[in-house]
């Protein structure tokens, strides 16, 4: 496990210290916010259309970070040195994910506060099953945009093959993810039929996790 | 124990109909320095990633040290210094190396990478990012960061090309370095006068067909261009 959050604090470093992909993101999902609080001018209806309007700015925030995974790596041929070493294919996957992970975690800290005022929408009422239905989703999202992010490296136009590859794959996680938040806007918590949703989150998660670790060898390896 | 460290066996290698490598055999024993010599085009860096891992032979097999070429025990007795020198802009010179000691697993990974930005005399700038280097700033941290674990097995793609006068003498002394100590090498170049003052051993592809491999002899040496006139396409 040393060699992940080896690969995690690399990633943070550099994304960190350039801040390419994580200022645009957090731009992005700023001005959308902005002109969907002008356009959506119904700030107390925010627990009927919050959900769905804030899991679409995160995952096409997102995209602009999961875009950046893997190439990053690009620059220098440095993803021949990882592959070449005796780092596992899984640890170098892992620990990206991670990065990713950590990298959305920003971008939504600074995006649910300015929805909440923006939209009058108290997102803190609820603050664990938040921060859980935030951090299922953001997984399966990372997970999902961390794999096509390798499968796509080497391609001249990937910046618009990730998007066209991931959204539909994260129909599901962004369906469950955009119920239980609208559950929690409105006030009513997670409960009956919404253990549903969180059902499918940790299924997506783990099966797409255990599916991604056991085929990045076979991708990283053309 | 196998003697030879390097077994390759009948590899092709196919893009799309195209066979860039065709049934390529050769052996390298271990400490010998092979220069792999062809024109553009002729397989030697879709062999070298072959023997890195990098790319997965369509057809037959590749063995390092015993073990199975992509192995995570034949990647970790390997250095591998390709055409991109494989270095971070954003981390400084200290923290590639220490990134690449730890992957490597290196019993402590701070101190072998001052050590080996020491031998390499960018001492004086670990704490600067490599985006700030000359270019031959950054060969010779690439150099360091292919020699940082003592590699049993370089794989070198083209590994004098584009260096300066000062590099490239840095690079023949370690490599001669490691060959003392019992390394094998294998190094595409088209820079026969270098790679062949350090070469035992020369292997000449062409179209992908390993035409003929031999031992480097004194004719060689005074003239390098011998090997494409007795055995290259022109012959």
């Amino acid at each position: 496990m040393g060699h992940v959050f080896t690969i995690a604090w690399k990633d943070l470093r550099s994304e960190l210290r350039t801040k390419e992909s994580i200022n645009a993101a957090a731009a992005f999902s700023m001005v959308i916010l902005v002109l969907f609080s002008f356009v959506l001018d119904i700030a107390g209806d925010a627990r009927e259309f919050g959900g769905g309007l804030l899991w679409l700015v995160f995952a096409f925030a997102g995209a602009l970070v999961l875009n950046r995974s893997f190439a990053r790596e690009q620059s220098n041929d440095c993803l021949d040195a990882l592959v070449a070493s005796p780092l596992p294919g899984w640890s170098l996957f892992l620990g990206k994910a991670i990065a990713n992970f950590a990298l959305l975690g920003i971008v939504e800290l600074v995006a649910l506060p300015v929805f909440g005022v923006l939209f009058n929408a108290n997102w803190l009422r609820f603050p664990l099953w938040t921060l859980i239905t935030c951090a299922l989703a953001t997984w399966g999202m990372t997970v999902i945009g961390t794999m096509f992010s390798a499968l796509t490296v080497n391609l001249r136009l990937r910046e618009l093959m990730l998007p066209v590859l991931v959204y539909p794959m994260l129909i599901p996680v962004l369906m469950a993810a955009m119920q239980l938040t609208t559950a929690l806007l409105g006030g009513e918590g997670v409960a009956g039929d919404d253990w549903v949703w969180v059902k499918l989150l940790i299924g997506f998660d783990i099966i797409f996790t255990s599916l991604s670790l056991a085929l990045i060898d076979v991708i990283l390896v053309s | 124990m196998s003697e030879a460290a390097l077994d390759v066996r009948a590899v092709w290698k196919y893009f799309g109909d195209y066979p860039a490598l065709r049934a390529v055999t050769i052996g390298v024993a271990r400490g010998e320095c092979l220069a792999m010599l062809g024109r553009n085009g002729a397989g030697k860096t879709t062999l070298l990633k072959i023997l890195a891992g990098l790319s997965a032979a369509s057809q037959g097999e590749v063995s390092v040290f015993g073990a199975q070429g992509n192995s995570v025990d034949a990647r970790r007795k390997t250095g591998v210094l390709g055409h991109g020198i494989g270095i971070y802009d954003e981390l400084t010179a200290r923290e590639n190396l220490e990134l690449f000691g730890k992957i490597y697993g290196l019993a402590d990974p701070c101190r072998s990478a001052m050590a080996w930005l020491e031998r390499v005399d960018l001492k004086h700038v670990a704490d600067a990012r490599a985006r700030e280097f000359s270019r031959g700033m950054r060969q010779r941290l690439a150099v360091a960061r292919a020699f940082i674990h003592e590699p049993s097995l370089l794989l070198l793609d083209e590994p004098f090309t584009a260096l300066d006068d000062r590099s490239i003498a840095l690079l023949q002394r370690l490599l001669a370095e490691r060959l003392e100590a019992g390394a094998t090498v294998v190094m595409s170049t088209h820079q026969l006068r270098e790679a062949m003052e350090l070469a035992t051993h020369w292997a000449l592809l062409v179209r992908g067909k390993l035409v003929h491999k031999d031992s480097r002899t004194p004719e060689i040496l005074s003239d390098p261009t011998w090997v494409y006139r007795n055995y290259g396409e022109d012959s």
